[in-house]
């Protein structure tokens, strides 16, 4: 049947039993919320905890990620012999990483996050060796934020499609199920012992009452077959955008974001070659050396990237929307932009054109 | 195979193509032959000059790839990173990593009569393709040859040697132009290039492609002479810049609508842009 | 008076001010005075407010103003949008702005900084009796947001229109600098643990500089590469030289409107750099930034007759 229990008092003794063969990271208090870190010894993630502000991407996709080593020639002007040394930076460890207490949306965002990192041209090391080492150890949302639309984005408080286990706080204990051969390792592992029928009940029982409270996302049927370039030229962009005020808080806190920069730092003749997150509304995205800029305006800086999220990524990879409707971007914008409001303008402004067009 | 990690090059040699000394040429070699094999490029794809400390620069390839084991760079000096590699010299080591891009539809360009129209540095990739072209064992793969070059003025054209060897082709008609010189003996047009294009080009026959490289001004003036002599959107190539960090269709800058000028481009055909959201 | 009723009389204060706005607002944009009226608006969020460009009589009547109007909408007034308030006409654009106390003087600074003239812009002014924390809401909890708490200007200090009646000021003898005495006590190393602490969430999404009047740099020094002055990671060195250069360019000038405080996604309280810079400000120099349009910041005027011995 797949279902596992652990009770909250066996949590420590679990997880302790599971870093033998496992590292384990999950959210732990961190300023004034939580986050998620990789746990050290002894350290038990707050499986109490409502949501992160930044999210797991971070677990595979860091701020600040160094890629390589690098020692600069000797600068005397005479031509080395040898060429300036590019070498891998060391970035995890080898054993396999469980995230326990992953969020079912977050846990998507990762399988998003994936289809950049990994195209039929190209495979980004870094991501993928730790997304191949990830064990996903999910925690159901009981009550979700009422920021959370992620059942209407296409995952849910209590979506198994993306996760290893799925638990769900029952109380005294987690109850939940096992969904993959990695998820009945790392259940083995741990020793979560069988869960019973009860508890399926109580699972199933928890996910209806979930599911109920979880925000319905405005009609955005008509984005899909809409033209791009309709979308792109409707006339409510730059109302829309008129609040925004190009910072980056969005797009860091987003689990779907994977825009980042490549800088170099050097420090008396050594150096790092660092990949770091960027955001597509800060001024210097885009901006040509040269001075020209594509996207010059705040306001198409904003439009780009919810075109981006909302048509031009469902219409390249076929895989649903760019967004797993975690509420982030909607509690942390300090100017009060809300992407189920874009979506609707958007949906609307489908909905105009396809009514001036059809006869 | 990581593809964040460069090549390792040497600079062969540094030649300064333009009066103003704001263009340079750098010839390139591979610290090993596996990377030289490795680096298979075709014409109009480009390479991330990679500098350890510095930074990295997307730049069209200039070398056709019969001219290998060396590659051939032309790079504007305008920024922090070009103008490091300005300062270079020859036997420096840094890194190159591609190749990178779509390059020209060779396979579309077959047994085609070729229209090639460049402005100032933008001919970069436009040398690679003739020089390619000409090539005794690729020649007859194509039609007619004409070629529209502009550049401000006779001193900043780029490839002199080049472009003397072709004028004294049969197989190959070029039409050089400035927009302005107080040259005396200049021989060739003077006039901008899309006034030059309406004036010397090949009028379309169903069996052109025209391809295009240029600053935006120019693409802009020549789009609508290309329309009047009947060259279709579908026929009409163009080579695009953006700004670019990883080159290979990840880091996500480079957009225009749903496409990536490092991946799906940098070459597209004019049908093709007038489907984006034109923010190039 | 209880609290409960303190809250009511400030509630029916507030809704009497946005009447007014609105009011205001239609008129001059019917009578042609401004092309565009910039304002506060609802949000999806019952804690959060937006900021709107009102160009008509209907848009006037979603202006609002209530206790969570923490942006100050001076950081809107950009040449960019002069430029877009006029589009097709053939004068220099003119906008109104609804600006509460602290608003109006990074207004005055703006000013004398030629960001804009004095002509370009409407002030619709806002006697001003706080904000709430956001934080704090999204808690559930109802707390005066921390510069309100020290507010020294609650009535603007330039203005148009006025959309309510002025508020008594506070008392100028509360000690209104205890937060930084505190800090001041710390022994070094315990001071320099309050920092590094302070900043450890933060993700560089410079959400405090955009959401700032008072940073206008065309390019933030932040985003030099030639030469790079700071480092773009998260290393808690470039973190701090961030903050500590922001605190010290915003210096003489700041006004404690804590609209960066509240942009903040990790909930990073970094005025605490700020509010030492005003501290050294007025002790220094008598100078509070922004209340007077006749004086110019402290740090960017000099004159023959300066007291200071350090410049001799």
């Amino acid at each position: 049947m797949n279902m596992i229990r652990v009770t909250k008092q066996a949590v420590a003794t679990a997880l302790a039993k599971a870093s033998k063969s496992y590292a384990i990271a999950g959210p732990v208090k961190a300023g004034a919320g939580h986050e998620f870190r990789c746990l050290g010894q002894g350290q038990v993630p707050d499986l109490e905890y409502t949501h992160t502000r930044l999210s797991p991407k971070s677990l595979l996709f860091p701020q600040a990620e160094p890629m390589f080593h690098f020692k600069l020639p000797e600068t005397t002007g005479e031509p080395g012999d040898t060429p300036p040394a590019f070498l891998e930076a060391e970035s995890f460890k080898e054993a396999p990483l469980a995230v326990v207490g992953l969020r079912p949306w977050d846990a998507r965002a990762l399988d998003l996050l994936k289809l950049n990192f990994d195209s039929p041209d190209y495979t980004d090391p870094f991501f993928i060796k730790r997304y191949n080492a990830m064990v996903r150890v999910g925690l159901a949302d009981i009550h979700p934020d009422p920021e959370n639309f992620s059942l209407a984005a296409g995952s849910g408080p209590f979506d198994e499609a993306s996760v290893d286990i799925l638990l769900a706080d029952a109380g005294d204990a987690f109850i939940g199920k096992v969904i993959t051969g990695k998820g009945r390792d790392f259940a083995g592992a741990a020793g979560f012992e069988p869960g019973s029928p009860d508890d399926a009940k109580a699972f199933a029982a928890l996910k209806a009452a979930a599911e109920k409270e979880a925000d319905i996302l405005p009609a955005c049927d008509r984005i899909n077959d809409a033209d791009t370039l309709d979308l792109y030229h409707a006339d409510f962009w730059e109302a829309a955008a008129f609040s925004c005020i190009n910072c980056g808080a969005c797009t860091f806190a987003c689990p779907t974001c994977w825009c980042f920069d490549i800088q170099d730092e050097v420090n008396q003749g050594k150096g790092v070659r660092l990949r770091l997150w960027d955001s597509c509304m800060t001024d210097l995205y885009s901006a040509h050396a040269s001075g020209h800029n594509p996207r010059e305006k705040g306001f198409q800086r904003f439009r780009n990237r919810f075109m981006h999220k909302l048509k031009y990524f469902p219409d390249k990879y076929g895989a649903g929307i760019m967004c797993v409707g975690c509420g982030r971007c909607i509690t942390q914008c300090p100017g009060g932009i809300d992407i189920r409001e874009v979506m609707a303008a958007m949906n609307a402004a489908a909905a105009t054109v396809q009514q001036e067009v059809s006869p | 195979m990581n593809p964040y990690k460069p090549f390792n090059v040497k600079i062969r040699d540094i030649l300064t193509e333009t009066e103003d000394k704001s263009l340079k040429t750098f010839t390139f070699e591979f610290a090993s032959p596996e990377d030289e094999a490795a680096f298979d490029f075709t014409c109009g794809q480009f390479g991330m000059l990679s500098i350890p400390g510095v930074g990295e620069i997307p730049i069209g390839i200039a070398s056709s790839p019969t001219e290998k084991p060396v590659v051939k760079f032309t790079v504007f000096k305008t920024g922090r990173v070009t103008t490091h590699l300005h300062n270079m010299k020859p036997g420096d080591f840094m890194g190159i990593r591609g190749p990178m891009g779509n390059g020209f539809p060779m396979g579309r360009m077959e047994k085609k009569n070729l229209l090639i129209i460049g402005g100032g540095f933008a001919f970069t990739t436009l040398r690679s393709l003739v020089e390619m072209i000409l090539q005794p064992q690729n020649r007859d793969r194509f039609g007619t040859v004409d070629v529209i070059y502009g550049a401000r003025t006779p001193g900043m054209l780029l490839y002199r040697d080049e472009l003397e060897a072709w004028e004294k082709r049969s197989d190959i008609n070029v039409h050089i132009t400035v927009d302005g010189t107080d040259d005396p003996d200049w021989a060739y047009h003077t006039g901008f290039v899309p006034m030059v294009t309406e004036s010397c080009a090949p009028k379309a026959d169903g069996n052109t492609m025209a391809i295009v490289c240029g600053p935006p001004v120019m693409i802009k003036f020549t789009r609508p002479v290309l329309r009047d002599l009947g060259y279709g959107d579908e026929e009409i190539l163009m080579s695009l810049e953006n700004r670019m960090k990883c080159g290979i269709g990840m880091c996500g800058r480079c957009n225009i609508g749903q496409e990536l000028v490092c991946g799906d481009g940098p070459v597209f055909t004019l049908a093709q842009l007038n489907r984006t959201p034109g923010e190039f | 008076m209880t609290t409960a009723t303190k809250e009511r009389a400030e509630n029916a204060l507030q809704e009497k001010i946005q009447e007014k706005i609105r009011g205001i607002a239609a008129t001059l944009l019917e009578n042609g005075t401004v092309d565009a009226v910039i304002g506060y608006s609802r949000g999806s969020l019952s804690h959060m407010t937006r900021a709107i460009m009102a160009k008509t009589r209907e848009d006037a009547q979603k202006l609002v103003f209530n206790s969570h109007c923490r942006m100050n909408l001076a950081a809107y007034l950009t040449p960019e949008l002069m430029e877009k308030a006029c589009a097709g006409k053939d004068r220099a654009g003119k906008v109104a702005v609804v600006a509460k106390g602290c608003d109006s003087r990074n207004m005055v600074i703006q000013i004398q900084e030629n960001r804009y003239a004095r002509d370009q812009v409407h002030i619709i002014g806002v006697p001003c009796t706080g904000m709430l924390d956001k934080a704090a809401l999204a808690r559930g909890v109802e707390q005066e947001q921390a510069n309100c708490a020290t507010c020294i200007r609650r009535n603007p200090v330039i203005h148009d229109d006025l959309a309510g009646d002025p508020v008594p000021e506070t008392d100028p003898d509360k000690d209104r600098f205890a937060d930084v005495a505190k800090i001041e006590a710390m022994a070094p190393p315990e001071k320099a643990a309050f920092f590094d602490d302070l900043v450890s969430g933060c993700t560089r999404c410079y959400a405090c500089r955009n959401a700032c009047p008072l940073c206008y740099c065309p390019t933030c020094f932040v985003d030099e590469a030639r030469p790079q002055w700071v480092g773009k990671t998260v290393d808690p060195t470039d973190v701090m030289t961030y903050h500590l250069v922001r605190a010290f360019h915003d210096a003489g000038r700041c006004t404690d409107c804590g609209a960066c405080e509240a942009a903040c996604p990790m909930d990073i309280p970094m005025r605490h750099f700020t509010r030492k810079t005003i501290r050294d400000t007025v002790t220094a120099f008598g100078c509070e930034a922004g209340t007077d349009p006749d004086k110019r910041p402290a740090l960017d005027r000099f004159e023959l007759k300066d007291p200071e011995g350090f410049i001799r």
